[in-house]
């Protein structure tokens, strides 16, 4: 009969009403500044650079291949590729930035940059008290500002965090194994034939990460 | 002392204009009292703000503002100090003239309605004949208002706003005023007073309210649907759907006039509400003849407040309608409806026998109403949709 | 003649006067519903309270804000930007306008002459008006209904027909 919906509407509104005094399901807000929700493990907002060890410099992951910088849709990341280079986590030289701008007033959370990059070097975060006074410089967070430990990734995404962990590590296992064959290699070589040929290099680790 | 209770406010009347020399008190009295309705209503209006944002907000599963004072009953203080303070922002284009006047005139038409109500007994402040009558041509006139507002604004939605307001209160105020007209044919007066008086009669203990009849329940309910329409409420708000076309006919108003047209909306609420209980619910009369003691200006403003609860949780309740529901509810189902609901008056007032009159006007109602229900608003069965040029 | 009438009786002559020789239509329409509301104070100020409130029922909650939708429906509001507001036949308006005057004036002042003075105003309630309307002046009442009904299905017509036509 019409009006019959109404009647449950009204009745549904007024069980949230009377509830919301009694039962903490129907009262499910929390008082923000006094009380926080847990984290919760799911949560992205901007991103973030992972750095291995102590130094934030010497142990950031990023190479600076400006992967991200094109393929982020709004433009929101500025790399300065460095002149000279630093030992990756392998202890391969690699270019590092000089300068690393994320534009978070422009950035929209989508997460491409996390998914294109070859070296797991860039995350994202789940930080949300970014509110600044400063409009322009305030929401333009440079290198210094980007750099998270990766104990930090593990405390907020701890299971993604084990996963890329154990990823680099197979990863770094495989070079060295590589390594190490082709410095036996060239040993056996070397022993072989006395005038021995530059030990073959080893292969740039391979992307296996995200990235198509 | 419950005599001296119930009349208070016009025994402090005569005290406080005794004062004054004889041929001054008359003019006094006036003075008085507009400006007590003046305070009381927009003190009603923070209230019923607070009681709005609060009640919302637990149908929501939230709090509701909590900050400001003792579990945020200073909110609507804030709010006030929030938007006297704020620039008051003309646009350029708009037609300065009338685009200050519309404020003004919705307030004013607004608090004219308030003239007739009777607030209690011996407590309204212009009696008159043809009272009914003159509550309808106020608040006819505020729709003059809010296309003044909307036109000058020089903005689209405003515009927008401003029309579909004027469309909608015009389509309802039909099946208002013809709800009304049954208590009118019952009562034979279109003087509140002498409504009320009406129905302040009691037979086993309980009042005589027309409420309490087929007509007038069937009146009843329509006025209450009516008069959300009128008073562009929930799930009437199109004219100023925030999600569609921003805030309708006020979005270029800011500061103090802005705080006039929310002021004049729920002042509006007030009044409509003041004028449904007075018509339907025996206006400042107790329900049972046991509780006269309480005194009628609480019974009267306890009713509005309730009334004002409705809306509320009506609000909290409804999604919008779309144009068209808006269109086809008012003149397919509620136009016919109140025009049964006259017969149905006329039933009441001529057929003779108590339990045939019952029973008669039941049937006729209720028949009415399923009936109508059915075919009136029979669902358009509408296809899966299509698309011209996606696909 | 007392002082509230006089006021009255500029409030709604300049309304009127607004009315026709003001540029925007939309103005003008306002102006028009001023002196609308000017005459139903005038009718309340002779005691006829019904008559007073139907006014402002009507023609300032109605007419008005028809003439306000027709505007807007048919062109924009901005058309006024022609030099003058005097059409060129403003020599016969004027006339009809005199003679329209005169036939009412004449009416009135016969009517005037025709009642005896020395009656006085007499009481007449909304209860008054509601009997006589049903009683003396039914048939005329029931006609003017008839003709009003055939008006609104005519209307109804017409946007019906336009419909279909697209169709």
């Amino acid at each position: 009969m019409l009006g019959e919906g109404i009647l449950k509407g009204l009745a549904e509104t007024a069980k949230n009403f009377a509830g919301s005094y009694v039962s903490k399901e129907r009262l499910t807000t929390v008082q923000y500044p006094e009380e926080r929700v847990a984290p919760i493990e799911a949560t992205r907002n901007f991103p973030f650079l992972v750095y291995d060890g102590e130094d934030a410099f010497a142990g950031l992951r990023c190479v600076s291949c400006q992967i991200c910088e094109k393929e982020c849709p709004p433009k929101c990341i500025y790399i300065e590729k460095s002149k000279d280079k630093k030992p990756d986590y392998v202890g391969k030289p690699q270019n590092y930035p000089v300068r690393f701008d994320i534009d978070i007033s422009v950035c929209m959370s989508c997460q491409i940059c996390v998914e294109v990059c070859p070296f797991e070097a860039i995350k994202m975060d789940t930080v949300f008290e970014l509110a600044t006074d400063d409009r322009f410089g305030g929401l333009l967070l440079d290198r210094e500002k980007l750099s998270k430990s990766n104990e930090y990734y593990h405390t907020i995404h701890p299971t993604e965090a084990t996963e890329v962990d154990a990823r680099l590590a197979e990863e770094k296992a495989k070079v060295e194994a590589k390594a190490k064959a082709a410095a036996e290699a060239a040993a056996a070589k070397a022993a072989a034939a006395p005038p021995a040929p530059p030990a073959a290099k080893p292969e740039a680790p391979k992307p296996t990460g995200g990235a198509e | 002392m419950i005599e001296k209770a119930d009349q208070i406010f016009v025994l402090l009347l005569h005290w406080l204009v005794g004062f004054l020399p004889e041929a001054w008190q008359h003019v006094a009295s006036v003075v008085v009292c507009v400006a007590v309705i003046v305070a009381v209503y927009p003190a009603l209006f923070a209230v019923a703000v607070l009681m709005e944002r609060k009640g919302l907000g637990r149908m929501q599963n939230r709090y509701g503002p909590n900050r400001v004072g003792p579990f945020g009953v200073l909110q609507p203080v804030a709010d006030g100090i929030k938007s006297l303070t704020k620039e008051d922002i003309v646009p350029r284009n708009a037609d300065a003239a009338v685009h200050f006047i519309a404020p003004l005139v919705l307030v004013v038409a607004v608090f004219m309605g308030l003239a007739v109500l009777p607030m209690g007994r011996n407590m309204v402040l212009v009696e008159m004949d043809a009272s009914l009558l003159f509550f309808f041509a106020m608040g006819a006139s505020t729709e003059l208002s809010v296309f003044m507002a909307g036109w000058s604004s020089r903005n689209k939605y405003s515009l927008l706003g401003a029309m579909r307001a004027v469309a909608q209160m015009i389509s309802y105020e039909v099946p208002l005023l013809l709800s009304t007209v049954g208590v009118v044919m019952i009562t034979g007066s279109l003087s509140l007073v002498d409504i009320v008086d009406a129905q302040t009669r009691y037979s086993w203990g309980l009042a005589h309210w027309n409420v309490f009849k087929p007509w007038g329940l069937a009146g009843f309910v329509m006025f209450v649907i009516a008069s959300m329409a009128e008073t562009n409420r929930s799930p009437f708000d199109l004219p100023e759907g925030e999600s569609e076309i921003i805030a309708g006919y006020f979005t270029e108003y800011s500061g103090f006039k802005f705080a006039l047209f929310f002021l004049g909306e729920y002042v509006g609420m007030f009044s409509i509400a003041g004028l449904g209980t007075t018509l339907f619910l025996g206006g400042w009369s107790s329900p049972l003849a046991a509780l006269s003691w309480i005194p009628s200006w609480i019974w009267f403003f306890a009713k509005v407040e309730l009334w004002i609860c409705f809306f509320i949780w009506v609000r909290g309740t409804l999604p919008r309608l779309r144009q068209d529901q808006l269109m086809n509810f008012a003149w397919k189902f509620l136009l016919p409806m109140t025009l049964v609901n006259l017969l149905v008056a006329a039933e009441w007032r001529f057929v003779e026998g108590v339990w045939l009159r019952w029973i008669v006007g039941m049937a006729i109602v209720a028949g009415a109403y399923v009936l109508m229900g059915r075919v009136g608003m029979r669902r358009e069965r509408l296809g899966p949709r299509s698309y011209r040029y996606a696909e | 003649m007392s002082i509230a009438f006089v006021v009255l009786a500029l409030l709604t002559l300049a309304g009127a006067m607004a009315a026709v020789t003001l540029r925007n239509l939309v103005h003008c329409a306002l102006a028009l519903a001023v002196a609308f509301a000017g005459l139903a104070l005038l009718f309340l100020q002779l005691d006829a309270q019904f008559v007073g409130f139907t006014q402002i029922l009507v023609y300032v909650g109605a007419v008005a804000i028809l003439v306000v939708f027709a505007i807007l429906l048919t062109r924009g509001a901005d058309d006024g930007k022609a030099g003058t507001v005097f059409s060129r036949t403003w020599l016969a308006g004027l006339g009809i306008a005199a003679a329209v005057f005169a036939l009412l004036g004449w009416a009135v002042l016969r009517s005037v002459r025709g009642l005896a003075q020395a009656a006085g105003t007499p009481a007449v309630t909304v209860e008054n008006i509601g009997q006589a309307l049903m009683s003396r002046y039914v048939l005329p009442l029931e006609i003017v209904a008839l003709l009003l009904t055939a008006a609104l299905v005519g209307a109804v017509i017409v946007a019906m027909y336009e419909k279909e036509g697209a169709r």
